[in-house]
């Protein structure tokens, strides 16, 4: 075999041509999904651990439930609960003026990722405050730092530390799984791939698809990396 | 029971120095754990006070309750005539002049020297970098740690990031030092460089609560030793009274144990 019969399999100028800026659209949308959805579901995942670890019990319970709802059902299946379901309910969100945000497919995906990663987030951080020896918080007491002086100086910077790794796994697992945001319409990297497939027929785009996917977590494990050294600066 | 006569003869003269703390009636129970018993305690301005007793007699317990770590369910603790317990700016200006040493050091392991001594003064005290930073580097040579002033904590000797946690409370400029167990973590050659810093301090008038197995320090620095026992303060005397001729049966077999 050649190597242009070989490029022909694998990477076909004609089909780049047709399709290769699709792509490159599909890969951005899917950066961006998963960016925004990540780090809103960081925000969210920080309060309700800091909830599960509140002296009330009812903030405690009420956490617990969302991250028991949230993790335990498909990711799928909130998706599709989200747009197809409350979608459905068009008067009622006509009437609250927030239809403009449930008619698209798009806020609906960024919903639902950013409910369903807060979710395991939360568990990351609680987990990883609870790493941070007592002796922190009793000598940053001694000193009489407020709590927040506490909280963002002395615990949160040796906390992230601990939570980086599963973090970092977290955030691979949704690049991965924004691919679901395919399935109601919006031309993410699977969107495209599957538009792409559809036409050809040819299934060197479905190693396009993976190679691509696989980019993005390389450098996203570099990022990691990175970040990981700069944390645990003190630690080499 | 001690004779009155005994009383008067361990202070000749009345101390002049104003009364800084004043426990009364401290109880502190953890569940069905009494740790605390009624306790009772003066300390005046600048006396340096050694407290020993056995493992779980409620010396590291009393000492935190001074600072609020731990909290009484009864009792009062109050500094130059504040009620710590009470809100207020006046409590919480008694309360951040009261700096802590333990036994884990705790220093913040991902900050540098320097700024395990900026953070306080600056976000507490609102002191600029400059001044922090001069307090900071001039307590830091103080205790002979300055040249480490750029290190990480885990950089240095167990000794070093004792008296980096001295320097530390020190630039807070507490009126009372507390050091629960400053020792008991170091390896034998470096308990010395950390004890000479506390003599140090000790010569500099501040006001010293200090639970220590070490009694060649308590000998030679403190003014007073108290004996716990059970929760309760069941002697207290001048460390000449406490290692001559201790009162209690309790403290004498301490003592012998203590010192082989």
């Amino acid at each position: 075999m050649s190597l242009e019969q070989l490029l022909a399999y694998v990477l076909d100028p004609d089909l780049l041509d047709r399709y290769g800026a699709r792509f490159v659209d599909g890969l951005l949308v899917t950066a961006k999904l998963v960016a925004i959805s990540f780090t809103l579901g960081a925000l969210l995942g920080m309060l309700l651990a800091l909830a599960r670890m509140s002296p009330s019990c009812v903030l405690r319970r009420l956490a617990a439930g969302y991250v028991y709802f949230f993790r335990g059902s498909p990711l799928l299946a909130q998706l599709f609960l989200l747009y197809y379901g409350l979608g459905s309910l068009k008067g009622f969100w006509q009437e609250m003026g927030l239809w403009w945000f449930f008619r698209e497919a798009w806020y609906c995906a960024l919903l639902a990722f950013t409910l369903n990663t807060a979710a395991y987030q939360a568990e990351i951080f609680r987990a990883s405050l609870m790493a941070v020896a007592p002796g922190q918080y009793e000598a940053a007491k001694a000193l009489n730092l407020k709590r927040s002086t506490t909280f963002f100086k002395v615990v949160l910077p040796q906390s992230l530390l601990v939570a980086i790794g599963p973090l970092g796994n977290e955030l691979i697992m949704m690049i991965k799984a924004s691919a679901i945001a395919s399935l109601v319409t919006i031309y993410d990297l699977m969107g495209v791939t599957k538009l792409a497939f559809s036409r050809s027929f040819d299934f060197q785009i479905y190693l396009w698809a993976a190679v691509l996917y696989l980019l993005i977590v390389e450098a996203v494990r570099r990022t990691l990396k990175h970040l990981e050294a700069r944390l645990g600066r003190h630690l080499n | 029971m001690t004779a009155p006569l005994s009383l008067a003869s361990r202070h000749p003269a009345p101390d002049p120095r104003p009364e800084l703390i004043r426990i009364e009636g401290l109880n502190k129970h953890y569940g069905a754990f009494h740790v605390l018993h009624d306790i009772d305690l003066s300390v005046r301005e600048g006396e340096r006070i050694v407290l020993c007793g056995p493992s779980g007699s409620g010396k590291s317990t009393l000492i935190r309750c001074i600072n609020r770590l731990e909290i009484a369910q009864q009792g009062s603790i109050r500094v130059a005539g504040t009620d710590l317990a009470s809100t207020g700016r006046e409590a919480a200006k008694v309360r951040s002049e009261i700096g802590m040493v333990f036994q884990h050091f705790n220093l913040f392991p991902h900050m540098s020297v320097l700024d395990n001594c900026l953070l306080a003064p600056m976000s507490v005290r609102g002191l600029s970098r400059r001044d922090a930073e001069e307090r900071a580097r001039s307590y830091l040579s103080k205790v002979g740690i300055e040249s480490q002033a750029n290190k990480y904590p885990s950089q240095l000797s167990g000794g070093q990031q004792q008296r980096v946690a001295i320097a530390r409370a020190l630039c807070m400029k507490p009126r009372i030092m507390l050091f629960d167990e400053p020792t008991s973590a170091l390896d034998p050659e470096m308990v010395a460089e950390v004890l000479d810093v506390l003599v140090q301090l000790a010569g500099t008038g501040m006001t010293m609560l200090c639970v220590t197995h070490e009694m060649g320090f308590a000998r030679q620095v403190a003014e007073r030793v108290l004996f716990l026992e059970g929760g309760q303060i069941i002697e207290d005397s001048s460390p000449e009274v406490f290692f001559g001729q201790p009162r209690t049966a309790r403290a004498q077999a301490f003592l012998k144990q203590i010192l082989h």
